[in-house]
C-alpha cells in the first residue's frame, strides 16, 4: 500500500467529512434548539439538489445553481416550518417521526411529479472539472479539493455565526432555556424559523454540492440523513463544534476503514476471505465508532444534555 | 403510489363495453421509488405492444411494488385471489422475484419475466410455468467478460454491489474471462461515493475496468472516475448506460463499451416499429426495460393466439416456441425456459443533443446461460 494511495484516501476521508458537516449542522441546530427530530431533513438536501439541476441546466452558471438550491431549500424549510412542524414542538418525538416521515414521503413525489422519475444532469463546471496534482504527487480531482475548503469555509462561517453575532446568541440561549429566552422578549417563533431556514438552506447547498459528483434522482437524501444522525449523536446533539469534529471522525473512519480492515485481515486470512470480511467489518465500523464513543461519553464527544 | 389501473387495451374497442376481457394479466413492477423509471419503461413498452396489436381480450391490472419484496407478495397474492389474474409478469429486480415466482407457479399461475432472472430460477429452481424473456442474470456479465478477453485487456480491474446480482455479476464475467485479475471489490448497495474505491483502482496498476452499478450507482461512478484523472477503458453491462440514466451521466459515459442483448438500432423490421412507436407514445428513447416488457407482451399475444391460457400444457408450447418478431432478431429458448441470443457490445455516442448507444460488434453469440444443466424439464 502506497502512501500516495493514503494520502488521496485521507484527502477523501476530509472530504466526505465537510459535506456530512453541511447536512449534520442543520439537523443538531433543529434537534438542539428546538428539539425536533427532522427526518424530512434529507428532503431538503434532495429539494437543493433538484433546484441545482433545474438551474443549472436553464443557465448554465453553478454558482447561479448553487444559489437557487441554497434559496430553494431554506424557503422549502421555512415553509415547511410554518405550516407543519410549528404544531410539533410540543408533541413528543414519536409524532415528531411520524409527522416528518409523511413529509418525506410528499417531497419524494412531488419531486417526482415536478421533474419526472429519471435522474437529472448536473455536473461540475468547467474551471473545477478534472484533476490537479498536489505537492507530493498525489492527484486529486479540482472539485473535491475544492468542496473540502468551501466545507471549511462555511464551518467558520458557522462559528463566527453562532459566536460573534446577536442572533447566534439567541440560538444559543435557546439550546440553553427556551421558557427564559421567551420570557426575556425574545420572538421565540421567529428564532425557530430561522434557525429551521439555516439548517435547511445547508442541507440544500450540500445536495447540490454533492449532486454534481453524485445523481441526482430523487430518494437521495435519505442515506445521507442515517449518516448525518451518527454524526450528530457522536458530536453531542446541539453543538456545532462536536458536528464538525464527528463528521470528519465518521468521514475517515469510513474511508480509512475501507481499505486498511481488508489489507489488515489479509495478516491472518486467505486473501479472498479477508477481503470479503474486511468490507463487511470496514461498513460497519462508523457503527462501532458510534457504539464506542456512548460508551466512553453517554451524551456525545461535545454533548451538554445529561 | 397505490393506483390502480385498468386498462383494457385498444381504443376503439373499449368503446364496446360489453366486450369481456379473455384473459388477465398482472403486471408487478417499480412505479415510485429510487428505481422507478425502470418500472415506468417495462410498463410502457409491455402496453404499447398491447396497443399496437389492438387487442381488446387482454386486460392488464398494474400495481406498483416499490421495490420492496413484501409488497409484491401482497399484490401478488391479491392479484391472484382476488382479481383472478391468468398470468403475472413485470418484475423488475431479482430479489423480489425470488419472493414471488416460486410461490405463483406453485398456485398454477404463469410467469413471465420483462428482466429479473436469478441462477436460482434457472437451474434446479426451474419450473415448466416460468418463462425468462429477457435473459439470464448472468448473460451480460459473461458477454463482457468474452469483450474484456478478446480485446486483449490482460489485468481489468472489477466491482459490483454487495448483493446476490452483484455476486453474479463477477462471477459471470470470470466464467469467461479467466486471466488476471488486478483487483476485485465489492461495494455497499446504494453507494454514492466512489472516492475509495477509484483510488484503489489508480494504485492497482490495472488495465481496464470492469463495473456492474445498475441506476444512479452508476451515474456516481462514471462522473467520479471522469473527473479523477484515472483514465483506463471501462467495460460494463447495459444497466448502467441505459436510456433513462446516460442524459444524467454526459460526458462522462462516451465512449464507453458496455454489453446488451438489444440496443435502438438492431436492424431488423419488429425493432424500427418499436423504436418509432415508442417515441411518438411517449416522447422519449426507449431503454432496454421498455424493448424487454414490448418483447414480453408480444411472446403473451403469440402465444394466446395458438393456445388458450387455461389449457395449461398447450400455452407453454405455444409460449416455448417462441414464435414473435422479436425486437432483437433470432430469439428462442432454451430447454430451461431462458433466452438464446446474441448479446453486443454497444458504445455510448452523442447523436445530436441525446446520449445514446451504437452496437460496435457481438460479444456472444446464440448464448443460453450457465444452468441449463442443472435445470431438469
Amino acid at each position: 500500500m502506497s502512501a500516495l494511495l493514503i494520502a488521496e484516501q485521507v484527502l477523501n476521508g476530509l472530504q466526505f467529512g465537510v459535506m456530512l458537516f453541511l447536512m449534520a449542522a442543520g439537523l443538531t441546530l433543529i434537534f438542539g434548539v428546538m428539539g425536533l427530530i427532522n427526518l424530512a431533513h434529507g428532503s431538503l438536501y434532495m429539494i437543493g439538489a433538484f433546484a441545482a439541476a433545474a438551474v443549472a441546466g436553464a443557465t448554465g452558471s453553478f454558482l447561479l445553481a448553487l444559489l437557487a438550491a441554497l434559496v430553494a431549500a431554506a424557503l422549502a424549510g421555512a415553509l415547511v416550518e410554518l405550516a407543519i412542524i410549528r404544531r410539533l414542538y410540543n408533541k413528543d418525538h414519536l409524532d415528531q417521526v411520524l409527522a416528518t416521515f409523511a413529509l418525506i414521503l410528499i417531497f419524494s413525489e412531488g419531486t417526482r411529479w415536478l421533474f419526472g422519475s429519471f435522474p437529472l444532469y448536473l455536473d461540475t463546471p468547467d474551471w473545477l472539472s478534472g484533476p490537479v496534482r498536489l505537492p507530493g504527487g498525489v492527484l486529486y480531482p479540482a472539485y473535491r479539493l475544492a468542496l473540502i475548503v468551501f466545507g471549511f469555509a462555511v464551518a467558520a462561517g458557522l462559528w463566527l455565526l453562532i459566536t460573534r453575532t446577536r442572533l447566534g446568541i439567541k440560538i444559543r440561549a435557546g439550546e440553553n432555556d427556551r421558557e427564559m429566552i421567551a420570557a426575556l422578549g425574545v420572538d421565540i417563533t421567529r428564532l425557530y424559523t430561522l434557525v429551521f431556514a439555516l439548517g435547511a438552506g445547508l442541507a440544500g447547498l450540500a445536495g447540490a454540492l454533492v449532486g454534481a459528483i453524485q445523481s441526482v434522482q430523487v430518494g437521495m437524501g435519505e442515506p445521507v440523513l442515517i449518516l448525518a444522525f451518527v454524526v450528530i449523536v457522536i458530536g453531542g446533539i446541539g453543538s456545532i463544534g462536536g458536528a464538525l469534529v464527528a463528521a470528519l471522525l465518521v468521514g475517515l473512519t469510513d474511508t480509512l476503514g475501507g481499505i486498511f480492515l481488508p489489507e489488515a485481515f489479509k495478516l491472518f486470512m486467505d486473501p479472498a476471505k479477508a477481503t470479503t470480511v474486511g468490507s463487511a467489518f470496514a461498513s460497519m465500523a462508523i457503527y462501532i465508532l458510534m457504539a464506542a464513543v456512548l460508551v466512553w461519553r453517554p451524551t456525545g464527544l461535545f454533548g451538554a444534555r445529561g | 403510489m397505490k393506483s390502480k389501473t385498468l386498462l383494457a387495451a385498444a381504443g376503439l374497442a373499449a368503446l364496446a363495453a360489453s366486450a369481456q376481457a379473455e384473459v388477465k394479466v398482472g403486471m408487478i413492477t417499480t412505479l415510485s421509488g429510487g428505481g422507478a423509471s425502470l418500472g415506468i419503461d417495462t410498463r410502457d413498452g409491455f402496453m404499447l405492444a398491447i396497443e399496437q396489436a389492438g387487442r381488446d381480450d387482454v386486460e392488464v391490472i398494474i400495481e406498483d411494488d416499490q421495490r420492496k419484496p413484501d409488497v409484491a407478495v401482497q399484490l401478488a397474492d391479491k392479484m391472484i385471489q382476488s382479481d383472478k389474474v391468468d398470468l403475472l409478469t413485470g418484475i423488475v429486480w431479482s430479489n423480489l422475484a425470488m419472493a414471488v415466482v416460486p410461490a405463483a407457479t406453485a398456485q398454477g399461475l404463469f410467469y413471465l419475466s420483462t428482466n429479473a432472472a436469478p441462477a436460482q430460477l434457472a437451474g434446479k429452481g426451474c419450473n415448466p410455468k416460468y418463462f425468462s424473456v429477457s435473459y439470464q442474470n448472468d448473460n451480460l456479465h459473461e458477454a463482457a467478460g468474452a469483450y474484456t478477453k478478446s480485446t486483449g485487456y490482460a489485468k481489468p480491474f472489477i466491482l459490483a454491489p454487495n448483493y446476490p446480482a452483484g455476486h453474479d455479476s463477477l462471477n459471470g464475467f470470470k466464467r469467461f474471462y479467466d486471466g488476471e485479475l488486478a483487483g476485485e471489490i465489492y461495494t455497499e448497495l446504494g453507494q454514492t461515493d466512489y472516492a475509495a474505491e477509484i483510488a484503489q483502482i489508480r494504485a492497482s496498476g490495472a488495465d481496464s475496468v470492469f463495473f456492474f452499478l445498475p441506476g444512479g450507482m452508476g451515474i456516481s461512478f462514471l462522473k467520479q472516475y471522469a473527473e479523477s484523472g484515472v483514465d483506463l477503458p471501462l467495460v460494463g453491462p447495459a444497466f448502467s448506460f441505459d436510456q433513462g440514466i446516460l442524459q444524467a451521466v454526459g460526458e462522462a459515459a462516451l465512449g464507453v463499451k458496455n454489453t446488451s442483448q438489444w440496443s435502438k438500432d438492431i436492424d431488423n423490421e419488429a425493432n424500427a416499429a418499436f423504436v418509432a412507436g415508442f417515441e411518438e407514445k411517449y416522447d422519449r428513447l426507449p431503454s432496454l426495460y421498455a424493448a424487454q416488457g414490448y418483447d414480453t407482451a408480444n411472446l403473451l399475444l403469440s402465444a394466446l393466439d395458438k393456445a388458450d391460457i387455461a389449457d395449461a400444457d398447450a400455452f407453454r408450447a405455444a409460449l416455448a416456441e417462441a414464435d414473435f418478431a422479436s425486437v432483437r432478431g433470432d430469439f428462442s429458448f432454451a430447454a430451461n425456459q431462458h433466452p438464446v441470443q446474441d448479446i453486443y457490445v454497444r458504445e455510448v455516442i452523442k447523436e445530436g443533443e441525446i446520449f445514446t448507444n451504437k452496437i460496435v460488434g457481438t460479444a456472444l453469440e446464440d448464448r443460453a446461460n450457465a444452468y441449463v444443466e442443472d435445470c431438469s424439464m
